[in-house]
């Protein structure tokens, strides 16, 4: 039987959540009396409420792992540090997006609202303490995406991509909890510690055969989620059909949300079976990084090839994983945080360029940038270096740190491959540098930049805080290493 | 007497019949939505059954979970097939091709 006891303080532990619940229905009834010129209130609000949950995340984590509400949510340093990052990045989406929508028509109050209620979903997600509300939080935050593909409701490009991202997220939703249904037949419980202490692969019979079934279909939802190949198909149409400011979403916040459950899922409830599900890793890891990097080249759509370049990144985060300790994990969360900033600026310049009926996504777009606005080709270069992995930039850090990590797991090969592919990479990226400081541009008169000041602003700082991290990486890996290293012995 | 191997083998079959409905349909879209609907159902059978051969209650928790989740997730799964719709006129998983690469 389950036993349900009501402890006043669990309230206090998901104070974070909800108050950005509370914020997010306040907002809602907010903007219903607000006329579409008033529209910049929302935007404040939002930001605000991301901000003051920033605050309540990080004035009130707790030294030690908290569980709340009979274990179904664990608030610890790892959910600490990715809520943080998770909320910067959304926080810089609104930033970031806010005249692009506009110019479309889409600056609205659904576009803020379901933003937020997939930040609620993510925040579930990592401080997720039971498959249910893996399951719950992994759902607010894809059923809110699929909406918000879909915003620009005019779009043939946008629909399709929505239709296409419905449909294999929810067969990627399906996957991942038939693996939870076997687990729990294996197991007897939901709670994600308790499977860990449950599962035992060395026992023959029934048990054992369906923690592999679970274990093989976890991996494959995970991997769906993360769009490791072979199941990358829906990335690069959803990354290209999206309107570009939720594109950034998707390949920044979620990433991370991503990345959070596949530690939550992996180690903490099957931890004791990565012996399994390393080398299953380690062969997608290969796939992605080999597949990414390689199609990326013959992209000439600038969203496209990110989202190809997203795989290839996977493909790195996956070998921290391939490790297997706190500090492989670590790499592998650093990478990730790394990645999200990266990707911030790339498409953050996208938008930047963006007007009203022109997109700026195609490479060719980009031709004598450098001519027509020295700064923001400046940007542009320092992300796509990063993103290239080239010292002394944070990219390149971040690369090393999974090198370690999966050299140290005693895979060679492995990092061998990373390598090659790496460098492969580097060709699309430096072609991109390449097409802004070489070629002619169509049009010779300077960008006409958006009036937000605030936005280019904190693209600025985004990108340099590319060359500052590549310089002062110390504090933030030491950062993940503790955070990991505390919330897995709390997890034992 | 049926047991928990009886059920396990409906729920696979269901979740089969479901994935093979997802990759192997190429007329319809609404299809894909029944599909995706028994994959579901598949998955609760099994939470089921071995809720109810385990003696633990959570697992039937789950399900009502699921089952909630599962009528969002078609409403926001047609809502996106009417804005589909109402941009391409067709509804054919064959023609939905306008982005490749």
């Amino acid at each position: 039987m389950i036993n349900i006891a009501f402890n006043p303080n669990d309230l206090v532990t998901v104070l974070p959540e909800l108050f950005l619940l509370g914020a997010t229905c306040a907002i809602l009834l907010i903007d219903l009396f607000l006329k579409q010129a008033q529209r910049n209130v929302t935007h404040v609000l939002s930001l605000l409420a991301l901000a003051v949950t920033a605050w309540l995340v990080w004035s009130g984590a707790p030294v030690q792992a908290t569980p709340a509400f009979n274990g179904m949510f664990v608030r610890d340093a790892v959910g600490t540090v990715l809520k943080l990052f998770i909320l910067l990045t959304t926080a810089l989406v609104y930033v970031y997006g806010r005249l692009y929508m506009r110019d479309r028509k889409l600056f609205v109050g659904e576009l803020y609202l379901l933003l937020l209620f997939a930040t609620l979903g993510m925040m579930l997600l990592v401080s997720a303490g039971s498959l249910v509300t893996v399951y719950l939080g992994l759902e607010l935050l894809t059923l809110s995406s699929y909406a918000l593909v879909a915003l620009n409701r005019d779009s043939v490009m946008s629909s399709e991509a929505a239709i296409k991202y419905f449909v294999l997220g929810a067969l990627a939703s399906g996957l991942l909890l038939y693996g939870m249904s076997m687990l729990y037949g294996a197991t007897g419980t939901l709670d994600l510690a308790k499977i860990h202490a449950a599962a035992d692969f060395s026992a023959n019979g029934a048990h054992r055969g369906l923690l592999a079934f679970g274990l093989v279909f976890l991996v494959v939802g995970i991997a769906f989620k993360l769009g490791a190949v072979p199941f990358h198909m829906w990335l690069p149409d959803v990354y290209q059909g999206a309107p570009t400011a939720i594109t950034l979403f998707i390949g920044t916040a979620s990433k991370l949300a991503a990345f959070g459950m596949a530690w939550r899922l992996l180690e903490v409830a099957m931890g004791g079976l990565h012996a399994q599900w390393t080398m299953m890793l380690a062969i997608l890891a290969a796939v992605s990084l080999a597949v990414g990097n390689v199609v990326a080249i013959a992209q000439t759509n600038l969203k496209r090839m990110l989202a190809y370049s997203t795989i290839s990144h996977v493909g790195f985060v996956l070998l921290g994983f391939v490790n297997a300790t706190p500090a492989g994990y670590a790499s592998a969360m650093f990478y990730m945080i790394c990645y999200a900033i990266m990707t911030a600026v790339a498409f953050g310049v996208i938008l930047l360029l963006a007007r009203a009926g022109f997109e700026a996504e195609e490479i060719a777009d980009f031709k004598g940038l450098n001519q027509r606005n020295p700064w923001y080709a400046g940007v542009m270069a320092i992300a796509m270096f990063s993103l290239a992995g080239v010292p002394p930039l944070f990219g390149f850090f971040a690369k090393l740190m999974v090198l370690k990590a999966v050299i140290d797991a005693g895979q060679m090969w492995l990092a061998i491959v990373a390598i090659v592919f790496a460098i492969v990479g580097l060709f699309y990226y430096l072609n991109v540098v390449k097409v802004m400081y070489f070629d002619e541009p169509a049009q010779k008169e300077a960008v006409a930049l958006p009036a937000d000041l605030g936005m280019r602003w904190a693209l600025s700082l985004n990108g340099l805080a590319l060359l500052a991290l590549g310089i002062g990486w110390g504090p933030l890996l030491d950062w993940c290493n503790q955070a990991l290293l505390a919330s897995t012995q709390f997890a034992r | 007497m049926i047991t928990l191997a009886h059920f396990l083998t409906l729920g696979a079959v269901l979740f089969c019949i479901a994935v093979a409905g997802i990759f192997i349909n190429r007329k319809n879209v609404i299809t894909l939505l029944m599909a995706i609907e028994l994959m579901l159902l598949a998955v609760n059978t099994n939470f089921i059954a071995f809720s109810r051969f385990l003696g633990d209650a959570s697992g039937q928790v789950f399900v009502f979970f699921i089952l909630t989740v599962a009528a969002a997730e078609s409403a926001i799964g047609l809502a996106i097939l009417v804005v589909l719709f109402r941009n391409r006129a067709t509804i054919n998983v064959d023609k939905i091709d306008s982005m490749k690469g």
